[in-house]
């Protein structure tokens, strides 16, 4: 499974959300899946499995197929639900 | 042995070699296995050379620019775009600035730990790009090369604190806590958009948010980066090509071809340019900065990221769109004030004013509602259009290359640096960096004793409630 953080540049906050997303998985305690950022001309939908945007590029996104739409790109507490609910919905098992 | 040392010299000339170094010394304090370090090093080395080239598509496509403006205009039109000018520099500087970077990110952590400004500095583009900037006008001061990484470093680092603390009071009325910090280079406009906010607010009649406003979508292209910016450039293009004209543009620059065609491909091509210095600085932060976040976050207690810009679009998304158009028209009205008085033309760069006057946006909304999001904003927009202008001459060569440093802070740490050590030397400089250094601990101490006694008080009401509780 492959998940990918988008943010216009791909540089600042799409690269903070990569991070905090490996932290989450960490915290999870998911290994084997593949967390990359990238900016918005350069993704296609077959790039990932699910890419994580924040509210403000959610339309510009929306194309992509599966597109997780985080309200606050800083709080960690929605970060890991909405990457457990994701891993779910790839057929991910994620430990209790 | 002669012989060695000039090889050694040679090899430590090269940025790419001095990044994809630092890369693998961040990979091995991260304790990576053998071969993450070794890809994460090579793809660091690799990333740095295609920025290099990035830079070189988009000097080819600025310099027919510059040419017609010259020629349609007789002054000087600047494009201020960051990526531009860096990956032009760093053709030069591109050493110094890797390393003014790397000790940049020390002294930050430095700070952080022994001062009251938490603030550790996350965005690692705009950093590079501000150690980029600093390179530069050490520089062209002609300090040595190790007076310039030592004294651009401790730079770099005051920046990369003080920034986000000038930012961090509107930040909390934003974001409701004061866990998180802003950290980009537009820091001192975002908090000039603050301020202006705070003082053009009204008692009486409080401006509502702007986020009761209901806008139309389909405004969702503008956040695409490399359709943002082929877009502007185009316009940019044809409007300097119109007034070139034809003759000169097909004598001269383009060997005949279509000028209105050649406009539209160079535009294309600047933003090609940008797309793949954006794709190098992306491969050379990816094994630089998770490293740096680590070890901040166990050196430095309550440590407070300081992000980029968009994490606090998404508090406001209706300021974000005020606060671009604001900031822009500010631009552009900067951009007449120039063009009639005959200086040379900064013209408005987009990229600048979508990420920097989107958060004025955001920040103003929070401390003004929408009054507060236009007006900061269009002090934002003002801002980002004079402080390059009055950048260029301290930049010595670079400023004469059609592109600058767009945002505030290198506006202000530029001409700051660049006037004291024109005026002063090497001596002037290291004042007022250690001038500097000391207001930083000063107020610190202020901070500490003001938070001390706030402590105290809450303390001494929380006994006082304990005591009637009982």
């Amino acid at each position: 499974m492959k998940i990918l953080a988008v943010c216009s540049t791909g540089l600042g906050s799409s690269f903070m959300t990569h991070l905090n997303i490996d932290k989450a998985l960490k915290e999870l305690g998911v290994t084997g899946v593949d967390v990359d950022h990238a900016d918005l001309g350069s993704v296609s939908a077959s790039s990932a499995d699910a890419f994580f945007v924040g509210k403000d590029i959610a339309e510009a996104a929306s194309g992509l197929g599966d597109v997780v739409v985080l309200d606050s790109l800083i709080d960690q507490n929605e970060i890991k639900t909405k990457v457990a609910t994701a891993l779910e919905r790839h057929g991910v098992e994620v430990p209790a | 042995m002669n012989g060695v040392l000039t090889v050694l010299l040679d090899v430590f000339r090269q940025p790419s070699i001095i990044v994809a170094l630092i890369a693998f010394i961040g990979l091995t304090v991260q304790r990576k296995g053998a071969s993450d370090v070794f890809k994460g090093t090579i793809r660091t080395l690799v990333g740095f050379l295609v920025l290099a080239a990035g830079a070189g598509v988009v000097s080819n496509s600025l310099a027919p620019f510059g040419e017609m403006f010259q020629h349609a205009f007789h002054v000087q039109g600047v494009v201020p775009n960051n990526e531009a000018i860096v990956g032009q520099v760093l053709v030069e500087y591109g050493s110094a600035a890797a390393l003014i970077f790397f000790f940049g990110m020390i002294v930050n952590v430095a700070l952080a730990a022994t001062t009251q400004y938490k603030f550790i500095y996350l965005s690692g583009h705009v950093a590079f790009y501000m150690a980029a900037m600093i390179a530069v006008i050490f520089g062209v001061a002609g300090f040595s090369t190790w007076q310039v990484i030592l004294w651009g470093s401790i730079a770099q680092g005051l920046v990369m604190t003080v920034s986000p603390a000038i930012v961090q009071p509107f930040m909390r009325k934003v974001t409701g806590t004061d866990d998180v910090a802003l950290g980009h280079t537009g820091g001192a406009g975002i908090a000039l958009s603050g301020l202006v906010a705070t003082v053009t607010r009204s008692g009486k009649r409080p401006s509502k948010s702007t986020e009761d406003i209901k806008f139309p979508s389909g405004l969702g292209f503008l956040r695409d980066t490399t359709v943002i910016i082929a877009l502007s450039m185009a316009v940019i293009y044809l409007v300097v090509a119109l007034f070139a004209g034809p003759d000169y543009i097909q004598g001269e620059l383009s060997d005949g071809q279509n000028y209105v065609l050649f406009a539209i491909m160079q535009a294309a091509t600047f933003s090609a340019g940008v797309f793949i210095i954006l794709a190098g600085v992306r491969v050379v932060l990816a094994e630089i900065v998770p490293a740096f976040k680590g070890i901040s976050e166990r050196l430095v207690k309550n440590a407070k990221p300081a992000l980029d810009v968009p994490i606090v679009f998404t508090f406001a998304p209706n300021a974000v769109l005020i606060g671009f158009l604001s900031s822009f028209v500010g631009g552009v009205v900067g951009m007449t004030v120039m063009a009639v008085s005959g200086t040379a033309v900064i013209i408005p760069g987009i990229v600048a004013h979508f990420m920097t006057g989107a958060a004025s946006g955001v920040i103003g909304n929070g401390a003004g509602g929408r009054r507060g999001a236009v007006l900061g904003a269009f002090a934002n927009g003002l801002a980002i259009t004079f402080l390059p202008l009055l950048l260029l001459p301290v930049l010595g060569d670079v400023g004469l290359s059609n592109s600058t440093f767009s945002d505030a802070d290198f506006g202000i740490v530029g001409l700051v640096l660049g006037h004291v050590s024109s005026a002063g030397g090497q001596a002037a400089v290291i004042v007022t960096l250690v001038v500097a250094l000391l207001a930083v601990y000063g107020s610190s101490l202020v901070l500490r004793a003001r938070n001390a006694r706030g402590e105290q008080a809450a303390a001494a009401v929380e006994e006082k409630e304990t005591v009637s509780a009982s």
